[in-house]
């Protein structure tokens, strides 16, 4: 050893000169490297938190006009005498608007201003009024000679202009709206006939037609999809807690257990379209279940959920410990009363839980529901009872949505957007219930 | 009789049978609860089940089988010639469910009596015109034989539904007086009704099996019946996709490749933003990222997961598609003109990818998470900074795992049906410009099944073929990717 190095050269060859102080190059190029890194993960995160924001804002930026409607408030005075005219002309819903724009003359004379007004720009504006105006006298003959006060609303292209959708300089002359028309809906405003309220319509009502983006509503399809989440419910709670009871504490380990686990693996992550394709081919080819009906829906989306349920309701059941089971086994229970009378129980939280967020799941699936039917069929009304809200065609709420955004008027759209806000709100408050849920009665063992 | 109505009979009746089964245990031994073998409720639950398990059984079976074994009976015999020219025997049997649910609706509101309504002998015009007038839908004039079929309809519809009535009544009965008769000191109800609880809880879990063999077989019957129509080499070799829904068959193309093509394009495009942004973020969260961040980031980007995709779809096609025209479209901000119209791949692609995103992060997440303390502690041990770590330990031993994470997103991406609905567009093309519109295997079988086809027409029955080939590849993509992750699982545990 010290042979070795009485041998070795006398001028070893220079090392490079380091401190400790001073970082080197290669420590500088690492902890670059380290930042550059630590970048990307930030920057990442970044982009996801800002495609949430995106979405966010063009979902309520192009929704919240949805929920407003523009109307014209107008009080009409229907003398006998005028009533008896218009009922004994031939043309007489025009008569009926004649007597609307004389109205609309009189309030806005009355602050002194004025603008030419003719029956074509007033249905371009207000849409056909007569209809529903001598509908109204014709039911309540007794209110003829008083005032009567009207609230009606604006066409879609007025609301857009309200809302600042259709401008000015954008608007060309249609047979819809002409830029003329756009000075008498000024006048309009300024004296107060014309103004915008909250859009009850669009919540409560119905679908419309697919010329009158205006009057289409959201009502029916929510209270289809109601029925829908009733069937939902009603069967895959049962059932997935059934399932999950038997795979969790009784089932024993043999090839069918196997078979069960690995087909409801599967079945999670089965494309829900094929789903629809099993509903199309067995609930209404081979069971001749009527199309487009709830009922039909509901047991699509439950086959569909079902999975989602029994993996959360074993893992809920898993999470109750041992010990439980063995003090009721102990105490003289057989198996089936430890399970039902004490697992079971300190379990429900957690599969209640699960169950919420398999429903808001199947709330906005939409795939399954094109292919039983629930789209190009204009749900027009709500069902007329009960029983009827099960089988009778109906649609549902993003199968309604869908159906705006294929329609060809971009009036829809708008009602699209507005049908995505409440369908949102849906499942935001059941995400929220099952999250107070969890914080309520979640058990650390 | 509605079927509610039975089910509260059998239910009154099963109720009935607890309090006898009940009562005559707790006779039987004089009051003395104590020397039964089970509890008095177990012999009134024992009789409950027997009355109304076997009942309920029945009705489903039956309300099943009733219409299938109906519209045999019908359907033999609607002769050839009454199937309108354009339309098929399926269609024909619509309209006979149609016409006899009519004349129940006419009977209903009194605009004829029941002799009338199955009277042979009424002239078909003369029915039509009262049909009408009841409101039911009736499309055009009844013919004699679909009339005859209807009221063959109505005949064996409501003597099936008298003799189900009958059966099921029966049924609860016999069971409720079966299970009154067992009701003795020595029985062990217990054991019974706890069999019978394990029973239903076996059948409940079958479910899964059923509904895999119902997709296995729904699909399979009607490819089948599809390759008896259309040569099937054509269908998977034919680059060309153009169904005809104006002539009856012949002039279709319905060749899969370009679908496939545009599916795999999408779904690659997808990939492309989702794993990247998705591995980075849980990188981030799982080695950098505080307790606080985590807490804040990691819901919001499951926040994306939980969104319908029918909102992903509205986004594309109403704020995606039009910027991208925006910005590579005529006259747009790049002054290319590569993007026609708001439709296109990258549009699709983009929001499938951003819809991914929570998918892969939570997995990796999970994943990234499992590798053990132990690997990371021996890297730093010799020097290694935080990402060295990473990159050459931590993903290594991660990697089987992410790779699994990405073949499940991949499967996601495939099978994704709402955003290329609304997205991508309805021209099937094979071609390497992202900006142009294409078509995917999901949006096909929608548009061929949506609508009024007759679904004996090949270009109806293509979707089950699509369905088929979508489930297929799918499956094998989940089988592999579960396979690898369990594996990957094993590992550490």
């Amino acid at each position: 050893m010290s042979a070795a190095s009485v041998d070795a050269p006398l001028d070893p060859p220079p090392r490079p000169k380091s401190s400790l102080l001073a970082p080197s190059d290669r420590t500088r190029r690492r902890r670059a490297a380290e930042r550059r890194f630590r970048a990307c993960g930030v920057a990442a995160i970044s982009v996801g938190v800002l495609f949430l924001a995106v979405l966010a804002a063009a979902i309520i930026r192009s929704g919240a006009p949805a929920f407003t409607r523009t109307v014209v408030d107008v009080t009409i005075t229907l003398s006998r005498e005028q009533f008896e005219r218009a009922e004994g002309q031939l043309l007489k819903t025009a008569a009926y608007e004649a007597v609307l724009i004389g109205a609309l003359q009189e309030m806005l004379e009355e602050r002194e201003e004025r603008a030419p007004f003719d029956a074509a720009s007033l249905r371009r504006i207000l849409g056909k009024t007569g209809g529903s105006l001598r509908e109204f006298f014709r039911a309540n003959e007794d209110r003829i000679g008083r005032p009567v006060e009207f609230t009606l609303p604006a066409s879609s292209r007025v609301d857009g202009y309200m809302n600042g959708r259709v401008s000015r300089d954008s608007l060309t002359d249609s047979r819809f709206l002409k830029a003329a028309d756009l000075d008498l809906v000024d006048a309009l405003a300024g004296a107060g006939i014309i103004h915008s309220e909250f859009n009850w319509p669009f919540i409560t009502g119905a679908d419309s037609g697919v010329d009158n983006p205006g009057g289409a509503g959201i009502g029916a399809a929510v209270v289809g999809s109601f029925f829908m989440m009733l069937v939902v419910l009603a069967l895959s709670l049962p059932i997935g807690v059934a399932a999950s009871i038997y795979l969790e504490e009784f089932a024993p380990r043999n090839w069918f257990t196997d078979l069960i686990e690995v087909n409801i693996s599967n079945l999670a992550a089965v494309p829900s379209i094929v789903f629809g394709i099993l509903g199309l081919a067995v609930f209404i080819q081979f069971f001749h279940l009527p199309q487009s009906a709830p009922l039909v829906g509901g047991l699509v989306l439950t086959l569909m959920t079902l999975p989602t349920i029994i993996i959360s309701t074993r893992a809920s059941l898993k999470a109750v410990p041992p010990s439980i089971r063995d003090a009721a086994l102990a105490l003289g229970a057989s198996k089936t009363q430890a399970v039902f009378h004490h697992v079971l129980p300190l379990a429900m939280p957690g599969i209640l839980t699960g169950t919420i967020i398999g429903l808001a799941q199947a709330l906005g699936e939409t795939a399954p529901l094109l292919l039983i039917g629930m789209v190009g069929f204009v749900a027009r009304g709500y069902p007329d009872g009960f029983v009827a809200g099960f089988t009778d065609p109906n649609s549902a709420m993003p199968a309604q949505i869908y159906t705006w955004a294929s329609r060809a008027d971009p009036g829809f759209y708008e009602k699209a957007w507005g049908g995505i806000i409440v369908l949102l709100i849906f499942l935001l408050s059941m995400n929220i219930v099952a999250i107070v849920l969890r914080r309520v009665f979640e058990r650390r063992w | 009789m509605p079927t509610i109505w039975l089910i509260l009979i059998v239910l009154a009746v099963a109720a009935a049978g607890y309090a006898a089964g009940r009562g005559r245990a707790l006779r039987g031994v004089g009051g003395e609860g104590r020397s039964l073998h089970s509890t008095p409720a177990y012999h009134g639950a024992n009789v409950a089940m027997k009355s109304a398990g076997p009942a309920l059984l029945l009705l489903a079976v039956w309300l099943a089988a009733q219409p299938v074994y109906v519209n045999g009976i019908v359907s033999a015999m609607i002769p050839d010639s009454a199937v309108r020219d354009g339309t098929s025997l399926e269609l024909t049997l619509a309209e006979v469910r149609r016409t006899a649910r009519g004349l129940d609706l006419a009977v209903e509101k009194g605009l004829m009596d029941e002799e009338f309504a199955r009277d042979a002998g009424v002239d078909p015009a003369d029915m039509t015109a009262r049909l009408r007038d009841s409101g039911a839908v009736v499309t055009s004039a009844v013919t004699a034989p679909v009339l005859e079929a209807a009221r063959k309809f109505r005949a064996l519809d409501a003597a099936g539904g008298r003799f189900m009535a009958a059966a099921v009544v029966a049924a609860a009965v016999l069971g409720a007086l079966w299970g009154i008769g067992q009701a003795r000191k020595g029985f062990r109800a217990r054991n019974v009704v706890e069999r019978g609880i394990e029973a239903a809880l076996i059948a409940a879990a079958s479910i899964a099996i059923l509904t895999t063999l119902g997709i296995v077989l729904s699909l399979l019957f009607n490819t089948v019946e599809f390759f008896g129509l259309y040569p099937a080499h054509e269908f998977f070799f034919g680059t060309s996709w153009a169904p005809s829904f104006s002539g009856r068959g012949g002039s279709s193309e319905l060749g899969v490749p370009p679908l496939l093509w545009g599916t795999l394009y999408i779904s690659l495009v997808a990939l492309l933003v989702a794993v990247p942004i998705g591995l980075f973020s849980a990188i981030y969260l799982s080695e950098y990222a505080g307790s606080g961040v985590r807490s804040v980031a990691k819901p919001m980007l499951e926040v994306l997961a939980g969104i319908p995709t029918i909102v992903y779809g509205l986004f594309a096609l109403l704020t995606v598609g039009p910027l991208l025209v925006d910005v590579f479209g005529e006259g747009g901000l790049l002054g290319v003109s590569w993007q026609g119209g708001g439709r296109s791949v990258m549009t699709a692609g983009l929001v499938m990818g951003v819809m991914l995103i929570p998918f892969v992060s939570s997995l990796s997440d999970d994943i990234i998470r499992a590798v053990p303390r132990a690997m990371r502690d021996g890297s730093y041990g010799l020097g290694a900074t935080r990402s060295e770590t990473i990159k050459r330990v931590v993903l290594p031993a991660a990697l089987p795992g992410i790779v699994g994470a990405v073949l499940l997103a991949a499967s996601r991406a495939i099978g994704e049906t709402m955003i290329v609905v609304l997205g991508a567009g309805a021209a099937a093309r094979l071609s390497l410009n992202p900006f142009e519109a294409m078509t995917t295997v999901t949006a096909k079988i929608v548009s061929q099944l949506t609508g009024d086809s007759d679904f004996a027409s090949p270009e109806a029955l293509v979707a089950f073929a699509l369905g088929m080939t979508l489930f297929v590849i799918t499956l094998a993509l989940n089988v592999f990717a579960l396979y690898i992750v369990r594996n990957y699982r094993e590992q550490y545990e």
